[in-house]
């Protein structure tokens, strides 16, 4: 084994890592708030990478820009999804809302594969983020860094924004305690629908990231999914921090997993999984109710 | 019912699912005035001020508060209309800091307190002010759940049982602070099981059971009345 394949695939892991993090922390941020078990997740992040391509076949717009703009679209839909589907199932048995948006995953995946088949359609990353950077201890393709950074930033602010500012601690109160937090004269059903746009706003962003590195496939949301969710178990339900820690150490476990044991690297996560429910079943980071 | 009542329930009646609590609950509260509800385990005294802040929302009849009918609106809203809650067992949050608890509830009416005003009053919250708002002890929790809604500029207060479970000179702190309220102009609906400390700063008493009001006294009255009090209490 050399040191280089070593950090490669460390490298990947960390990207991935990155992935499973956003992800993770919009479906935390979701769970904890709206009591949601967002299945349609996969479906927006795949949507943010299908609006990017929008973006840059029909309007010209590249992919800077789209990083700004498709989150936004994204969490509009999001905020259009919860208007008129998911407010209804509000204070209903958690399984109805998993099952509208298992529903609006197959639509909104029937529709892209109806189009585009299931083979991907290449986006390009842009020329400032092609070719490789020298970190002193190993080189490492630019836009997988990027990746990590863009993801390590965006991770820190929602947590900032959550624990450190005046909505947040509006959201937090919410969280905790729905009821009390309106008869203080906060307008909670507003929070509700604003904080399912800004989980959703947050898996197109990760979209946009992954266009480059996986191709833009109306697959590409459900292959990866069923692993943020394991990802979520892990961290705890609702966990903020917990899901954003959980998804890099678990992308770079399955990073290493590949170097030293390339036949349990599909499963590893699985298999923490299970572990993490044996020992801990709130999760890491999860508060035991 | 008088004209210049500030909070103004009438045939009040609300249910949790199928069970009806309160059964045609009225009663008023003037400017300036603290009234207390007081009455056993069960009565109904908590869901009374649950149905008014419009927490429990399956209800009827009438809560006017400054001349708004409120029985139709939704609790935000409703706060919005200057009403200040401090729930039972005080709704301290546990994952906010002591200052962000102390923030949380918006302004409802201009001229609330402000942070220092309140810090001047409530010294302990300053000086606790970034540790976990459930870390306090209950005295300190009252203060903060009571600090809590005098930023808001909210004039009506209602309070669910705000000595329940503290030391006697902790008791006695909060009788001080809400006479200074009183005398401040605020209009406190107060709900108290011990009824010796409530006689100590309320002026008026609703005796409430089985959902209804079934007895008023004034503050005058309460030596004279002391022994039909006790009974309704049971104590
Ligand atoms: N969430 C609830 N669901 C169903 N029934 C409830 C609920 N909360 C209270 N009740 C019932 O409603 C009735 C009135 O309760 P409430 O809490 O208003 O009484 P209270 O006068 O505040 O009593 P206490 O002095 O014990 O606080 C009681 O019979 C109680 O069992
Ligand atoms: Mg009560």
């Amino acid at each position: 084994m050399s040191y280089q394949a070593l950090m490669a695939q460390l490298a990947i892991g960390v990207s991935n890592g990155a992935f499973y993090a956003m992800l993770s922390l919009g479906l935390a941020v979701i769970f904890g708030m709206l009591n949601v078990v967002n299945f349609a997740h996969g479906a927006l992040f795949m949507l943010g990478a299908f609006v990017a391509l929008f973006l840059k076949l029909k309007l010209g717009l590249g992919y800077f820009p789209a990083l700004l703009i498709v989150p936004i679209v994204v969490g509009l839909v999001g905020v259009l999804i919860d208007l008129t589907m998911l407010k209804r199932l509000r204070g209903l048995d958690p399984l109805y809302s998993l099952l509208l948006t298992f529903g609006i995953t197959l639509v909104l995946e029937g529709i892209f594969r109806y189009f585009y088949g299931s083979s991907g359609v290449p986006y390009s990353a842009p020329d400032e983020l092609v070719g490789a950077v020298d970190l002193g201890f190993m080189i490492m393709p630019l836009y997988r860094f990027w990746v990590i950074v863009a993801s390590a930033v965006v991770c820190f602010g929602t947590w900032y924004a959550i624990e450190r500012t005046r909505l947040g601690a509006y959201l937090r109160a919410a969280t905790e305690n729905a009821t009390l937090t309106q008869a203080f004269g906060i307008n909670v059903p507003v929070l509700l629908t604003l904080t399912y746009g800004l989980g959703v706003g947050l898996a197109g962003f990760a979209g946009v990231l992954a266009a480059p590195i996986y191709q833009v496939n109306p697959l590409m949301g459900s292959n990866l999914i069923i692993v943020v969710f394991a990802v979520v178990v892990i961290g705890g339900m609702g966990s903020i921090l917990g899901a954003i820690v959980s998804g890099f150490a678990l992308g770079i476990l399955e990073g290493l997993t590949k170097v030293f044991y390339p036949e349990a690297s599909n499963i590893v996560v699985f298999v923490v999984m299970a572990i993490v429910l044996l020992v801990k079943p709130a999760g890491l980071f999860g508060r035991a109710t | 019912m008088s004209t210049d009542a500030v909070l103004s329930v009438q045939d009040l009646q609300a249910w949790y699912g199928e069970s009806h609590v309160l059964h045609g609950m009225g009663f008023d509260v003037r400017a300036g005035e603290v009234v207390a509800l007081i009455g056993r385990n069960g009565a109904g005294k908590t869901t009374t001020l649950r149905a008014i802040t419009g927490i429990v929302k399956k209800r009827t009849g009438s809560v006017r508060i400054e001349s708004h009918e409120a029985i139709k609106l939704r609790s935000d809203k409703i706060a919005k209309l200057g009403l200040g809650y401090v729930p039972e067992e005080r709704g301290i949050f546990a994952t906010l800091s002591v200052r962000e608890n102390l923030l949380l509830p918006p302004a409802v009416k201009p001229n609330g307190m402000t942070e220092a005003q309140i810090y001047e009053l409530f010294p302990r919250l300053q000086e606790r002010a970034r540790s976990q708002g459930t870390k306090l002890s209950g005295g300190e929790q009252q203060m903060l759940a009571i600090a809590r809604v005098l930023r808001t500029g909210a004039r009506l207060l209602l309070l669910d049982e705000p000595t329940e479970g503290l030391a006697p000179v902790i008791v006695q702190q909060i009788g001080r602070i809400i006479r200074d309220l009183r005398s401040q102009g605020f209009t406190i609906l107060l709900v108290e099981q011990n009824f010796r400390f409530a006689a100590t700063c309320a002026d008026r008493f609703f005796v409430v059971e089985h959902g209804r009001v079934v007895d008023q006294v004034a503050a005058g009255d309460m030596e004279a009345k002391s022994g039909e009090l006790a009974a309704y209490l049971g104590v």
